[in-house]
């Protein structure tokens, strides 16, 4: 299938689960809300351009911020998270990433303990600065910290599970 | 100036990533009031037209619930109906012949219309509602919205078809709320923690609170019809330092489940408006 079509398809699907099942299930301890959807972000080609990462990540945001109703606050997550991904590749495989062609991070073209780093790392930063931004208003380090730990758990426990239902060993040959 | 031109060549990334960046974070954190209708109009109607699909799929699941709780309301009101009351012949004949009724008076201050709620929130911090009806149909900011069971909140936004409602767990709603006993006057705010559990502070220790105690809207207020159930007083606590009562309170109506609502109009709000107005000028 052309890659921007698997795209496109794969960004409906995310967002519909996003937007209209994970926003109202119950947090977990009143805390816990699940988020996943940055997981497009992660699963983009290694070959795309920064600014059209950027770009893509800007209106992704947007979308999830319509639904969500917080003008600006997915937006600013979505765009930090664009921004730091081309270094994190860069840190963690040592080829240049024109040589991956149309290859996207995966457990097989990283390497597991890579890719592990690659997905932890960038879901801690999204949750972080997320939680950051929405807590800068009420200010409770406690809860901050507490909230942080297990929104990541909850994130990387669905990016696990999305991990497992899509087959994406084949996808870019 | 061709410094300036390779630095802006080497640096493309980071200035764009900032300019984005700062966008959002404006968006996030500097917007007022205008901006703010503008994003709703925008995002309503966007959001509103999706959210109405799937809602269909979700409303068939609470079709029971929500049946249930229609029939309540419905035999409520047969209640109110006067073929339930039984009126001695002597009043009745007391009122056809001195009372005098005016018929160009208004005799209904609050009218009810029915809503259906397209999308609502319950886990974040600033939760809202989205109801299908809008300036078209009547409704203007600041109406009350009242579900089957009890409050619900107050209309923020209105575009053509959809309003936005900010719901009773919101960290920016504030209603004054009385006890149904008649007093105990204070202010039902909530903590952002749990979506079932509101807080009312400031009621003064000289009154008797007993868990269980309803809550209701207070008759002072403008935009609330009086007597509408807010909760039920689920814990007493004691506030040392101002020296009142500060309750939790369970909410009558579950957010989760809301599928129909009522939007509330006072027919003397304009009326109210005018004498508030006339009262600051003096």
């Amino acid at each position: 299938m052309n890659l921007i079509v698997k795209n496109i398809l794969r960004l409906i699907v995310v967002l519909f689960i996003q937007v209209f099942i994970l926003k109202s299930l119950p947090p977990l301890h009143g805390m816990a809300v699940p988020y996943f959807y940055f997981i497009l972000i992660l699963w983009l080609p290694f070959k795309m351009k920064r600014p059209a990462l950027l770009f893509y990540a800007f209106f992704l945001g947007m979308i999830v911020d319509v639904f969500y109703k917080t003008p600006g606050l997915h937006t600013a997550t979505c765009l930090l998270l664009a921004y730091i991904r081309p270094f994190v590749v860069n840190l963690l495989l040592p080829k240049e990433s024109t040589e991956w062609g149309e290859n996207a991070p995966t457990r097989f073209t990283m390497g597991f303990i890579q890719y592990a780093t690659f997905v932890i790392f960038l879901t801690i930063v999204h949750n972080a600065y997320l939680i950051f931004l929405e807590w800068m208003q009420f200010g409770d380090f406690l809860y901050f910290i507490g909230k942080l730990l297990v929104t990541t758990f909850i994130s990387l426990l669905l990016i696990f599970i999305s991990e497992m239902l899509v087959n994406r060993k084949t996808s870019y040959r | 100036m061709r410094n300036i031109f390779l630095f802006l060549k080497k640096y493309t990334i980071l200035l764009l990533f900032l300019f984005l960046q700062m966008i959002s974070l404006l968006m996030l954190f500097n917007y007022n009031d205008f901006h703010r209708a503008i994003y709703w109009n925008f995002s309503n109607e966007f959001s509103g037209s999706i959210n109405k699909r799937v809602n269909g799929v979700e409303e068939f699941f609470s079709l029971k619930t929500e049946n249930e709780n229609l029939r309540i309301q419905n035999a409520l009101l047969l209640q109110q109906l006067s073929i339930a009351n039984i009126v001695p012949d002597t009043s009745t004949q007391v009122e056809k012949t001195f009372v005098i009724k005016d018929s160009l008076s208004i005799s209904k201050q609050f009218k009810y219309m029915s809503a259906k709620v397209l999308s609502s929130s319950v886990f974040l911090q600033q939760n809202y509602m989205m109801l299908h009806r809008g300036s078209d149909q009547g409704v203007k900011p600041n109406m009350a919205v009242v579900g089957t069971t009890g409050l619900i909140g107050t209309v923020v936004y209105t575009s053509k078809n959809m309003s936005l409602v900010m719901s009773l767990i919101n960290r920016d709603s504030k209603v004054i709320a009385v006890l149904k006993k008649g007093s105990g006057l204070g202010e039902i705010s909530w903590d952002g923690k749990d979506p079932s559990i509101l807080l009312l502070s400031k009621v003064p220790k000289n009154i008797k609170v007993v868990k269980g105690d309803s809550i209701v809207t207070s008759p002072y207020s403008d935009r609330f019809p009086p007597g509408i159930i807010i909760g039920y007083v689920d814990k007493v606590d004691f506030d040392q330092e101002t020296n009142t009562f500060k309750l939790k309170i369970r909410t009558a109506i579950d957010f989760n489940s809301v599928q129909h609502a009522y939007v509330v109009s006072n027919l003397l709000q304009s009326e109210l408006d005018q004498l508030e107005e006339k009262g600051k000028k003096e």
